[in-house]
């Protein structure tokens, strides 16, 4: 990983910014996240990773309700998850949310698909949203393709435009689904990158990934989940040399010595 | 095996050379065995037999000018028929002197379908387009229009009330205000009407003679049924689509049943029961008017079928469309009208176009309650006993209207296709 290792940062102060309380979700018979608690702070990075139906990304897609949970509470920035949709909408308007397939809006030009929301949701002057649109294009690095289709761009560029279409919404937590997931090798880095200077920027992010190259660059804590489960949780340098349990031995095993 | 190239050093290839021209062209496709040879030489002459057959019938022993069909007898093809009949087919009994008005209603209506067809002209322009354009229509076939202030009122409230839930997230509060002002001022004045503040007050505008529908009939008829009923049907099945994906029970099943009853029976059926059995369960004295009914039956018809289209459309998208849509913090209306239907929409436009083709044709079975569309006018033209007999003439002629407007539509739905893609392929 071309990044340095990130300096320590003293988060004990800092306020919460996600709550969750005993959670858990089933889909039918299948328990697929079981008494999660989590306490996440104002600008902490998260890493999750886990073998593939661990729960993983079920966990982040209930924070922002594109999943239901059914038992326990989600707090996100004071505000309760609950049926409501206005509390629903409240949230999603704080939290970023970046796919693992990228979902841009393929009928939209780049630029549409950054101003879409904050003119729609934030009821944003639209030449207030194209000014940040683009300034956010320039910070990841592709302002030259404003008015092209998502179609047209590579996965790499793609997977930059939807993090800056999340973060034309200027939320206050970012969520990653393996971002890099459905990447080409030699794009992972170029949003990789993207990713590691939002770390440095303080975003609290919460992220999907195997990539633990950038867990160890970047994360203040790597959560590991296996069969809906928080199995295990540490600074990345403890969690990587020193793993306490059995399960989570051999997820690293299976994943960095292939 | 490690057969590493050196840098710089690529074999230059030509292409594989292909045969061009025509002669190419011919030796490729038309030529290229002995069998494929025999077949496009048979092929040629059975079409050029037909054709010339059918030229010598249609044209070269046709007769242009006759007083009566004894005239055309023992020759090839009796377009006279068509030259005396031409006005009766086109405008059915629509009172002779007064051609002229179904004639500029016919021109306002299409001048209205090829504005809308440009697609730079798709903003609010059209609405207005089509406001004055369906006024002036209506006006030259009507002759007249009373406008009373209980509909002037009630159209208030609907566009008042329809703003109000449409643009409700989207708008800013200015434009909403406005919607709100203009659906309490429908309120507020019906109410009034109703106990009787208000007069039966009603703007009556009658430039020309009074024209029922009974009299009405041709292509005016067959244009007016087929670009309202889908005009309607459209937003409508867009509706029923929608309420058959919903989450909440009751809207679901209403839709589900509508549809499922609306495509369980023929048309035919449909536009008898708006015919016989509505009037049945009006209270007497009550009549609604029997071009009016046969348009509903049209636009309900039509509504239900649109409708399994588009949603089509909708089960087309993928999942991360909507997910997207919701995590950046988009409603319900304005994902639907942002995101989902504008992709859903490109994805049905064969389809779509399809049964626009279809209900365009479909007009004419309104026969069997007694409307004169321009097929069944043509149909009556052949009753006359002074030119009986040329039936072939006067057929080959109605499907020669039908295919214009069908080819027209087609051709169009290929101009949708790409102008809509453009850019968003790769």
């Amino acid at each position: 990983m071309a990044a340095s290792a990130q300096p320590k940062q003293d988060l004990s102060n800092a306020p919460s910014v996600i709550t969750l309380k005993a959670v858990n979700k089933w889909y039918g018979q299948f328990h697929v996240l079981s008494d999660i608690n989590l306490d996440v702070k104002q600008g902490e990075r998260i890493v999750i990773c886990g073998p593939s139906g661990s729960g993983k990304s079920t966990l982040i897609r209930c924070i922002n309700r594109l999943e239901e949970h059914q038992q326990g509470d989600i707090t996100v920035h004071g505000v309760t998850l609950s049926n409501d949709v206005k509390n629903i909408e409240a949230i999603r308007r704080e939290v970023g949310m970046v796919f693992q397939s990228f979902n841009l809006f393929p009928h939209l030009t780049i630029l549409d698909n950054l101003t879409l929301a904050p003119i729609w949701v934030k009821k944003m002057p639209k030449k207030d949203a194209e000014e940040i649109a683009m300034s956010l294009l320039k910070r990841v690095r592709i302002p030259e393709q404003a008015n092209k289709y998502p179609g047209q761009l590579s996965g790499g560029q793609q997977q930059r435009v939807a993090i800056a279409r999340a973060l034309a919404m200027r939320p206050k937590i970012m969520l990653f689904d393996e971002p890099t997931s459905a990447l080409d090798p030699e794009m992972v880095k170029e949003v990789l990158d993207v990713m590691i200077e939002l770390a440095r920027e303080g975003m609290t992010m919460l992220c999907v990934t195997h990539e633990m190259g950038f867990a160890r660059a970047v994360a203040d804590r790597v959560i590991f989940m296996d069969r809906g489960e928080i199995v295990e949780q540490d600074e990345p340098e403890e969690f990587f040399a020193h793993p306490k349990n059995e399960r989570t031995k051999t997820f690293l095993g299976q994943i960095l010595h292939h | 095996m490690t057969d590493v190239m050196p840098a710089g050093e690529r074999r230059q290839l030509a292409p594989p050379t292909v045969e061009t021209g025509v002669f190419g062209w011919m030796r490729k496709n038309l030529f290229s065995s002995w069998g494929n040879g025999i077949t496009t030489i048979v092929l040629i002459v059975v079409v050029a037999w037909i054709l010339s057959n059918f030229l010598h019938w249609a044209l070269f022993t046709a007769t242009f000018d006759a007083k009566s069909g004894a005239e055309c007898r023992g020759h090839g093809a009796c377009w006279a028929l068509i030259r005396e009949k031409y006005r009766y087919i086109f405008f059915g009994s629509f009172p002779y002197e007064q051609h002229w008005r179904p004639l500029f209603a016919v021109i306002a209506m299409l001048a209205m379908l090829i504005l809308s067809s440009d697609r730079r002209m798709w903003n609010k322009r059209l609405i207005a387009i089509w406001g004055i354009g369906s006024f002036i229509t209506f006006l030259l076939m009507f002759g007249e229009i009373s406008i009373s202030i209980s509909l002037i009122l009630f159209m208030a409230l609907a566009v008042g009330g329809l703003g109000m839930i449409l643009r409700g997230s989207i708008a800013p509060p200015a434009e909403l205000n406005g919607w709100r002002a203009l659906a309490g001022i429908g309120a507020v004045g019906l109410v009034l009407r109703m106990v009787g503040v208000l007069p039966a007050w009603g703007l009556a505008i009658a430039p020309f003679s009074y024209v029922e529908t009974g009299l009405w009939g041709g292509i005016p008829v067959t244009m007016i049924l087929a670009t309202y009923g889908l005009l309607f049907a459209f937003p409508f099945g867009i509706l029923l689509a929608l309420g058959r994906r919903s989450n909440l029970p009751l809207i679901k099943g209403l839709c589900v049943g509508f549809i499922e009853l609306i495509r369980g029976v023929p048309l035919i059926s449909l536009l008898i029961m708006a015919s016989v059995m509505l009037p049945l369960f009006l209270p007497s004295g009550m009549n609604i008017d029997k071009f009016l009914r046969a348009q509903v039956a049209v636009i309900l018809f039509a509504g239900a079928y649109i409708a399994e289209i588009i949603r089509g459309g909708l089960q087309s998208l993928p999942k991360g469309q909507f997910e997207a849509a919701d995590a950046v913090g988009l409603n319900y209306v304005q994902k639907t009208t942002l995101i989902i239907l504008p992709q859903a929409l490109r994805v049905v436009i064969p389809p779509l176009i399809n049964t626009f083709i279809g209900f365009f044709k479909d007009t004419s079975l309104v026969l069997i309650i007694g409307i004169f569309d321009f097929l069944n006018t043509a149909n009556q033209a052949l009753v006359d006993p002074n030119w009986a007999g040329f039936p072939g003439e006067v057929y080959l002629f109605a499907a020669f209207v039908y295919f214009c407007f069908c080819y027209s539509m087609s051709r169009y739905s290929k101009y949708l296709e790409i102008e809509l893609n453009k850019g968003t392929r790769r």
